[in-house]
């Protein structure tokens, strides 16, 4: 057995009040016992796939409240779908704990700046955001654009921006994503396929 | 009261009979080595589906993280990297938590009455509401892994997901295994897997491939498939016979009828004797790791 | 997967995930997959455990894939191409290939130009200046006929067959040895239970990942095991192929959208500046049969193409205007992320976004990279968590030590949604197109990436719209059929996608059958037109959203065959074929060279082929037209000679990493490391020599994390909370390191600090009669998130990459350890 010292020295301290229940054969009939709640019961069953790795093992994601108008959803467990044909319900150890991704204290909330030389951020609106980014982009993309090159050649490229591409974005995200980047003149244009 | 409390065995501390006369089927969970990668998706499952988490640690120079069983931790990971024939390194890594003996020990040195249970389907449970939080638990265990939690002074352990089980799904560390190296089911098709993962095993050439499930403790409701069954020790201390201490059956056998005379005071004192110095063998690595 | 298009014709993985099941040996080198994928890498426990297959795992490490494995040989970092080739060398000596599939279903006969040559480690056409070669020698002869010439005895010296077996020729036992670390005996044991799958009814199977591709020699180690691949007829069989692991849920979409510098949806290219003339840019893709009745399938070319310019400019895009081409833009190289940020760190770029992707931490020599970052006028990072790129600027103390108040890049972070919180479709690493639900909202103010883009977009196109401004025809003219305009629907985009009719499409054979209805979804990529009456935003997708709805939803998951291929579970790519290449799984006659694991057959009765998967094949192609089932190769068969398509050689030589702890190359000592990678000024000086860093250091992920997502995951953090380093018993004895101990671990471009793990997993090597010791380094730490902080592995790391596809050397570089 491997239970330390320490450990029994902690055990009889705090077990005398509790052995001495016993001894007057205390035995209650209300110490029958129930086993916890099935906390799934209810909930609301959404089926997804993991964004780690690309197995791409279905999920189900377990959500509170039946999406009546007044409730609040907000995923409370993440398992393995038993019918997709490779996971079989199955799952690792990163994609067990996708509940803690989903609710990760880092995760983001609000769009944020951080201005040239200070050393905090300071949270913007959405509009806010996307009128300095565009006018940064358009400024940089004005000055910057080749059409031709100096032999004539029409290239229409705008090389002092460049975009590195979500691989866990959707497909659907990914394609708006080369739709504009590309319309852009943007060639330095990369995604985690290198990496 | 649900339903499922009918179907209990056992209640520590408790002298009413269980209710008898129904017949479940015993399950179990099976733990083949052989096909373990050590992923820790069962301790992931584990913690997800039990809203409990352990504390961010530290890296000790090991694999093993959490680094041992805890209130927040009902399964861990053990690594050990051992060379059985000369020059063939094998990294065998074994899931240790409740074994769910069929005979408990933590369950008869139990004082609290209705702390733990033991279902008839071999689910051994702790019902913290009725922990008192003395440890004598711990004493019993032959395998070492129930915990007192620092928050609320009350004993934890792998509950096999007894919430799960009693709405007729697996076990969440079963479900999550990527290798199918856990698997759940009733005892008796687990033995007949296990048969057929240890012939496998044999062809490969372990010659001692073996099942452990063992009968100290009256059999266990979760066993291991072993590609070296002759050595359990080689699993991170795996013991090869476990029983539950005599002193544990000392004081369901004889104390508490002597209590009720009123002279099992002198029989008390010699397990608290026994709680404190022996016959246990303390290791000074496990206590200079609880500091 | 600059490996796997030049030898097959299509970059991706050929099989998939439940397919290795059928393998009879499975291997796992480069790679780690049961650390990496475990729930794909049940299909090798499966293997094993009902199909009695034997796993083997050749790595530096006794990794967690090896402690499953029936056999483990450790192989020095870098060396896979010495040990490959060896394998080559094996099976060609001892006669352990399948002869009838080589010779027809691969160039071995094929007979090469007199001028190609191999000479002490440099092929013809070598310019040192350049550092590359000009490829005119490596190509096939012709006839008058414009086809290739093929000699089906395999007599001829020039065939493609007895030039390779001369060039492996070298790769004894004694040198694959000499040069890997792996003990001669166990290398011979790995040929062996390979080569056992030579035969028709038996298959080997390959996983690798970036344990293969990190390197400046990555693109040619894929090579050479799928040269091994077809020596041994498993291309195209149930339980062979070539299981290319990918890392992240939709790298496999993102490029089959063709998101970076040079390509377009589909694996089409964009035009290089010379390529100004739009006739003859097709005509160059559009690559005409190299041997008699063949498919050649990019002769379809320009109906995708045309497909693409209609689905981005609508009614803007004519016959008349070339259909835009001169919109998009033209390429004077190519922008990788290597060369993005050398041009950042000489100052001459001035915006970079990073949607979902962490530079700072991902790309090799941080300090490099960060410098660069701190050039930029602005950094706009799109993330749903808080990374350390976005927080660059920021000091953290000895992990990121720098001045905010220098740094003068303004920084912009917009949260975005995370995979539960939007609908939409990812490409697994079987080109599975799997579509998933939206099931809570997303904290916050955070918006999908679809959204945001969107949103930026729409406020640029407008100020062009006001101010006018460079070349604002793409901007303005940018079909945008979207009904929330600010946000597209997932459901609208991958409709376009999938493409439409823009008119009725009818039966090129009978034109009074009508195949699709104007405005109806397409079916697949066969109804696509060059005349712009369709149009389809990737058309390998087409046919994931038909006129029969969302293919990609499906949930079927019935497995008649009990293969695994599930033909009715969401929509595979292309033409939702489970089995890349699989009319190779049947003979020359179409009969199954495996009975038991019949992929398709030529069915006699019907004159067509069918089976358990859709035919990869024109399904009346009668076996005796001779059809090849390389089907996007213009030769109709695999490539063992890679003619022109690597930068470094038609057949993969093995070159030294660029540290390498030898300082030379057993084969030829004149040429060490890849003569055609691209190495940048400065960088070539910041190598490391081994007198001053003596070990292998190795980079690599360990399975309780993702990257550098999960530590701020608390699970993940619980299972692996600390950085640390791995090195084995001997260098530690001989270091004075202790398991638990703090050490240092340097390279010449910084240093990182972590705990010690001291293990038996890691052996040392005996390479050239020298001892060589490696350290692994798991890369997952950094100054953000939950987990304890940790340094930026990639602080160590060179910055050089393949000569191919410049993914960097993360693998293969020198490092000195000592206790901290």
């Amino acid at each position: 057995m491997k239970v330390t010292r320490r450990q029994f020295f902690k055990i009889c301290t705090a077990s005398l009040g509790g052995s001495s229940l016993a001894l007057m054969g205390y035995a209650p009939t209300e110490a029958l016992a129930e086993i916890r709640n099935f906390k799934l019961e209810r909930t609301t069953e959404t089926r997804n796939t993991c964004p780690y790795c690309s197995v791409g093992c279905g999920l189900l994601m377990y959500s509170m409240g039946d999406k009546a108008k007044n409730a609040k959803s907000t995923i409370i467990h993440i398992e393995g779908d038993p019918d997709h044909p490779v996971n079989r319900g199955t799952l690792c150890p990163k994609g067990a704990g996708l509940l803690d991704f989903v609710h990760s204290p880092s995760r983001l909330k609000y769009p944020e700046v951080r201005e040239a030389g200070t050393s905090e951020w300071k949270r913007i609106s959405w509009d806010d955001a996307f009128t300095r980014i565009a006018k940064l982009m358009k400024a940089d993309r004005d000055s910057n654009f080749v059409a031709k090159t100096a032999d004539g050649l029409t290239v229409n490229r705008w090389l002092s921006t460049g975009f590195l591409a979500a691989s866990a974005s959707s497909n659907e995200s990914g394609y708006l994503t080369q739709k504009i980047v590309r319309n852009l003149g943007i060639l330095a244009f990369d995604n985690q396929a290198r990496v | 009261m649900a339903l499922q409390s009918l179907d209990i065995l056992r209640r520590s501390a408790t002298t009413t009979p269980s209710p008898g006369v129904r017949q479940t089927t015993e399950v179990a969970k099976l733990i083949d080595v052989s096909k373990c990668i050590g992923c820790k998706a069962c301790q992931s499952a584990c913690m997800e589906w039990n809203d409990i988490r352990d504390e961010i640690g530290s890296n000790a120079g090991i694999y093993d993280n959490p680094r041992d069983l805890s209130a927040d931790s009902w399964t861990v990971m053990r690594f050990s990297e051992v060379e059985v024939e000369k020059d063939k390194l094998e990294w065998l890594i074994r899931k240790d938590g409740c074994m769910h003996c069929a005979d408990p020990g933590c369950l008869k040195a139990c004082p609290a009455p209705g702390a733990i249970i033991q279902y008839s389907n071999g689910i051994v449970d702790f019902h913290e509401e009725n922990c008192i939080g003395c440890g004598y638990c711990i004493a019993g265990c032959p395998f070492n892994v129930p915990r007192i939690s620092k928050k609320d002074n009350k004993a934890y352990k792998c509950t096999l997901c007894s919430d799960r089980v009693g709405v007729g799904m697996e076990p969440a560390c079963i479900k999550s295994c990527p290798t199918g190296a856990l698997v759940f089911g009733t005892k008796e098709d687990m033995i007949q897997h296990a048969e057929e993962r240890i012939v496998d095993l044999k062809e490969r050439g372990f010659s001692n491939a073996g099942l452990y499930d063992p009968q100290g403790v009256g059999g266990t409701h979760v066993m291991y498939v072993l590609h070296h069954a002759d050595q359990p020790e080689l699993y991170h201390g795996l013991p090869k016979d476990p029983s539950i201490s005599p002193m544990v059956t000392l004081w369901k056998g004889i104390t508490k009828p002597l209590m009720s005379l009123g002279i099992g005071l002198g029989v008390l004192v010699g397990f608290f004797h026994y709680i404190k110095v022996g016959p246990n063998e303390v290791e000074e690595e496990s206590e200079s790791e609880q500091q | 997967m600059a490996s796997l298009a030049p030898t097959f014709g299509r970059g991706a993985m050929t099989n998939h995930w439940v397919d290795i099941k059928n393998a009879n040996v499975i291997v796992v080198m480069g790679g780690n997959a049961a650390e990496a994928h475990p729930c794909g890498f049940k299909w090798v426990t499966e293997a094993k455990a009902h199909n009695k297959a034997k796993f083997i795992v050749v790595d530096p490490r006794f990794t967690r894939s090896a402690s499953v494995a029936d056999y483990y040989a450790p192989i020095r970092s870098g060396t896979d191409i010495a040990f490959l080739g060896g394998l080559i060398n094996y099976l060609l000596a001892h006669d352990k290939i399948q002869h009838e599939y080589v010779k027809k279903y691969s160039d071995a006969t094929f007979l090469v130009n007199g001028d190609y040559q191999f000479d002490d480690g440099l092929f013809s056409g070598y310019d040192k200046g350049k550092r590359s070669y000009d490829k005119t020698s490596w190509s096939y002869q012709k006839g008058a006929d414009g086809f290739v010439l093929a000699d089906e005895t395999l007599q001829d010296p020039r065939c493609v067959f007895n030039l390779m077996k001369q060039h492996y020729s070298r790769y004894t036992p004694e040198m694959v040895s000499r040069i890997t670390g792996t003990p001669e005996a166990q290398f011979l044991h790995v040929c062996e239970m390979i080569a056992a799958t030579a035969v028709p009814d038996k298959t080997t199977t390959f996983l690798y990942a970036l344990g293969w591709t990190q390197h400046s020699i990555g693109s040619q180690n894929i090579r050479t095991m799928a040269m091994v691949q077809i020596l041994l007829g498993n291309m195209g069989m149930a339980g062979g192929g070539i299981n290319a692991l990918r890392g992240h849920s939709n790298i496999q979409g993102l490029t089959d959208l063709g998101l970076l510098s040079n390509m377009l949806p589909g694996y089409m290219t964009l035009a290089g500046e010379k390529e100004q003339d739009f006739a003859t840019y097709l005509d160059k893709r559009a690559l005409k049969p190299l041997r008699p009745g063949q498919m050649s399938y990019w002769q379809n070319y320009p109906k995708f193409h045309v497909s693409l310019m209609k689905s981005w400019y609508g009614d803007a895009a004519t016959k008349e205007n070339n259909w835009c081409f001169d919109w998009l833009p033209k390429l004077d190289k190519v922008y990788d992320v290597l060369q993005v940020f050398e041009l950042m760190h000489q100052g001459k770029m001035n915006g970079y976004f990073a949607q979902g992707f962490n530079p700072l931490a991902s790309f090799p020599n941080k300090a490099k990279i960060g410098g660069a970052l701190a050039k930029l006028k602005y950094l706009v990072v799109i993330d749903p968590l808080a990374t350390e790129t976005s927080e660059f600027w920021k000091n953290f103390g000895e992990f990121n030590d720098v001045d905010s108040s220098k740094i003068q890049t303004e920084v912009f972070r917009l949260p975005s949604t995370c995979f539960a919180e939007e609908d939409g479709s990812l490409v697994s690493s079987s080109r599975v197109l799997q579509w998933h639900f939206k099931g809570a909202d997303a904290p916050g103010e955070a918006r999908g990436d679809a959204e945001i883009m969107s949103g930026l977009f729409l406020k640029l196109r407008e100020m062009y719209k006001q101010e006018g401004g460079a070349f604002p025809d793409p901007i303005l003219n940018l079909s945008w059929p979207y009904k929330i305009p600010d946000s597209p629907s997932s459901e609208e985009l991958a409709k376009e996608f999938n493409g439409k009719a823009l008119a009725d499409i009818v039966d090129p054979k009978d034109p009074t059958k009508v195949l699709a209805k104007a405005g109806e979804q397409l079916a697949g990529f066969a109804l696509l037109r060059d005349d712009g009456s369709t149009a389809c935003g990737c058309w390998i997708f087409s046919g994931a959203w038909s006129q029969a709805g969302n293919l990609m939803a499906r949930r079927d998951n019935a497995d008649p065959s009990g293969l695994g291929n599930t033909l009715n579970w969401a929509f595979a790519w292309p033409a939702n074929r489970r089995i890349l290449y699989n009319r190779a799984s049947c003979d020359p006659s179409g009969k199954p060279w495996d009975a038991k694991r019949t992929v398709i057959s030529w069915n006699t009765k019907e004159n067509k082929w069918a089976g358990m998967d859709i035919p990869d094949i024109r399904p009346d192609a009668v076996p005796d037209e001779n059809v090849g089932p390389f089907i996007m190769n213009p030769e109709g068969v695999a490539r063992l000679f890679a003619v022109d398509k690597m930068a470094e050689g038609p057949f993969p030589e093995h070159y030294e990493p660029f540290e390498t702890p030898i300082g030379t190359n057993p084969l030829h000592p004149n040429v060490i490391s890849n003569p055609a990678a691209r190495v940048f000024k400065g960088d070539m000086e910041a190598f490391g020599k081994a007198k001053e860093f003596p070990y292998v250091g190795t980079t690599y992920r360990l399975t309780e994390h993702f990257h550098f997502w999960t530590k701020h995951t608390r699970i993940s953090a619980i299972l692996q909370p600390e950085q640390f380093v791995e090195i084995g018993e001997e260098l530690a004895q001989a270091k004075g390191i202790k398991a638990g101990d703090k050490v240092k671990v340097t390279s010449n471009r910084g240093f990182i600090k972590a705990v010690a793990v001291v293990t038996k997993r890691i052996k040392t090597l005996n390479v050239n009669g020298q001892q060589v010791h490696t350290v692994g380094i798991p890369i997952h730490w950094g100054f953000k998130g939950l987990a304890k902080n940790g340094y930026i592995a990639n602080t160590l790391t060179p910055y050089v990459g393949d000569a191919n596809t410049q993914t960097p050397e993360f693998k293969s570089f020198l490092v000195n350890v000592e206790k901290a």
